[in-house]
């Protein structure tokens, strides 16, 4: 029976897994190996700042093993979304990670560098065309909020790598990518259905996540005409019909109906079977294809710069009357922050109060303290970093010697555990483009260049 | 009555994508997920009660297959951000700990 096996070495490159594991796996003669290489979950500063969030060190130590097993197998590595977010310089960063190591190493291949962050004027195009529609309930894109983008980015399916493959790539590195579609397309292109193509996707996207005890290692997918087969390589791990069943509802709003580009994978008849205490076959999943094929635009927008200071109270008198008191401390700043030419409207403070509701914000239903101490996080975004400073010193000062009736502790309200006590975050964004743009040809916007490494 | 986080093996809260939040709550054994759906308890409006949203922008989704109920709803604020407290979205679960459902 026609089969692939694919391996997985972690939930992102750079979260680290170990070198055994990856060894076993090898073992196992897997036809492909890869990694997803980022994620939109951290939020939005690293798809606007063009940075990744894991560290240059931990992702050149996955890389490097990666790389060594995958040219002494002579098979392909894949990773979607480099560096990240996806964006050029997210690419540009793990391209050059790769030629260094291949360069150290003295490992050669043809690498693949599959673009996903298209000219902003082709999207504009696009956009005039009546080409991208808003997701869920965002209001349809304007021109301007396109331009006011800090950064957009597609988010490929699988063609773009089959494409990559087809054209001799060992090592292909991909912008954004849907997590699943660079194994959809080792599988797809291997004459499997789409159905177990995406399913394995779903599965090896994570690593070992679908295995307890959950941890950042290798998952090995088997892909068949009829099912897939999940494995983990750690033989501390075992994936069971609950833990694949419960890893089939991460970070999707249905678990039963999963948009792709291109189709929907529809799980909603899955049959979850043991095939031992550690491998879990999963069959029953279907697909169908999309009339129109659209991809994810995912942009982000600058929003201002962050200052923050943290600090606590240990105060019994200041937690009975936290409301209140923090209502002062917004009164003054206000004040203090108007006088010296800062307006209230061009700032945000935000006082974050850990102990009360700094985990659920509006949505905590708990109401009261009851621990003996509180601590907070004074937040200030504004339009500069100066602004954003001047207004943090007087809310960080005002935390700290504001009066209030019955106080006691008369020389300070807070611990400050650092000095300085503010802390300059930088910029901040904000997700403002999360729509589909409708493609004829699913590389159109997904340009490959090739180097001979 | 037992409480849900005496029943589920898993109940956990994350992104699913920057605007919503999604809830899952899992049970092992066939018979007792039977029971909790059939008790009526967990429904849009009890989302809706606990989260402060509209039971209308709520997608309930039982998931048999795994004995599984998804709930996804809106973001208080989108993820990262002005005032967002959870960028990752994986602690929101809390207040249906000690929903009671009677099985």
């Amino acid at each position: 029976m026609k089969e692939i096996r694919l391996l997985s070495t972690s939930a992102i490159l750079g979260y680290g897994f170990p070198e055994a594991s990856l060894q076993a796996g090898m073992a196992r003669a897997p036809h492909v190996i890869g990694v997803d290489g980022g994620s939109v979950d951290p939020g939005p500063y690293y798809l606007g700042a063009g940075v990744p969030f894991c560290s240059v060190m931990a992702i050149r130590r996955d890389l490097r093993l990666m790389l060594r097993a995958a040219t002494a197998a002579r098979i392909p590595l894949m990773i979607g979304t480099s560096g990240g977010a996806g964006g050029a310089p997210h690419l540009e960063l793990t391209a050059r990670l790769v030629r260094e190591i291949a360069a150290e190493e003295g490992l050669h291949f043809r690498l693949a560098l599959i673009e996903a962050e298209p000219p902003r004027a082709e999207l504009q195009r696009r956009l005039a065309a009546g080409r991208i529609r808003p997701l869920g309930k965002l209001p349809p894109l304007t021109a301007e909020a396109l331009d006011r983008a800090s950064r957009v980015v597609g988010m490929m399916g699988p063609e773009p790598f089959m494409e990559a493959l087809d054209n001799g790539a060992q090592v292909i590195l991909a912008g954004r990518a849907s997590d699943p579609a660079p194994w959809a397309a080792a599988a797809i292109r291997a004459q499997l259905p789409p159905a177990p193509a995406w399913y394995a996707g779903k599965m090896l996207e994570c690593g070992a996540t679908p295995s307890i005890p959950k941890g950042h290692d290798c998952l090995l997918v088997t892909v068949r005409e009829d099912g897939v087969e999940c494995e983990p390589i750690n033989p501390i791990r075992r994936c069971t019909p609950l833990s694949i069943a419960n890893h089939s509802l991460h970070e999707n709003s249905s678990p039963i109906h999963h948009i792709e580009p291109g189709g929907m994978l529809d799980t909603s008849d899955c049959r979850f079977d043991a095939l031992s205490d550690r491998a879990v076959r999963i069959s029953g999943m279907r697909w169908t294809p999309a009339s129109q094929y659209t991809v994810k635009l995912e942009g982000v927008e600058f929003t201002g710069h962050r200052c923050i200071s943290i600090c606590g109270t240990r105060d019994p008198l200041l937690i009975a009357r936290l409301p209140l008191f923090l209502e002062e401390v917004r009164g003054i700043v206000r004040e203090k922050a108007a006088a010296f030419g800062v307006a209230p409207e061009s700032y945000a403070l935000i006082i974050r109060t850990y102990g009360l509701d700094g985990v659920m914000g509006a949505r905590e239903p708990v109401q009261q303290v009851a621990g003996h101490e509180v601590g907070f996080v004074i937040e200030v975004i504004a339009e500069t970093p100066e602004i954003a400073a001047a207004v943090l010193g007087i809310a960080r000062t005002n935390m700290l010697h504001t009066d209030f009736p019955g106080r006691l502790c008369r020389e300070g309200n807070m611990a400050f555990p650092f000095s300085p006590s503010d802390i300059s975050v930088g910029p901040v964004y904000h997700f403002s483009i999360h729509h589909v743009l409708e493609l004829d040809d699913p590389c159109e916007i997904f340009p490959i260049t090739y180097e001979e490494i | 009555m037992p409480s849900i986080r005496e029943l589920a093996r898993v109940c956990k809260s994350k992104n699913a994508g920057p605007f919503d939040l999604t809830i899952d709550i899992v049970f092992d054994d066939t018979a007792l997920y039977r029971k909790v759906r059939a008790s009526g308890v967990i429904t849009e409006a009890l989302f809706a009660r606990l989260y402060g949203v509209a039971a209308e922008d709520v997608l309930l989704t039982p998931y048999d297959a795994a004995m599984a109920i998804k709930a996804t709803f809106p973001r208080l604020v989108p993820a990262g951000g002005i005032g967002d407290t959870d960028v990752y979205g994986c602690q929101q679960h809390a207040p249906l700990l000690d929903v009671e459902i009677p099985v």
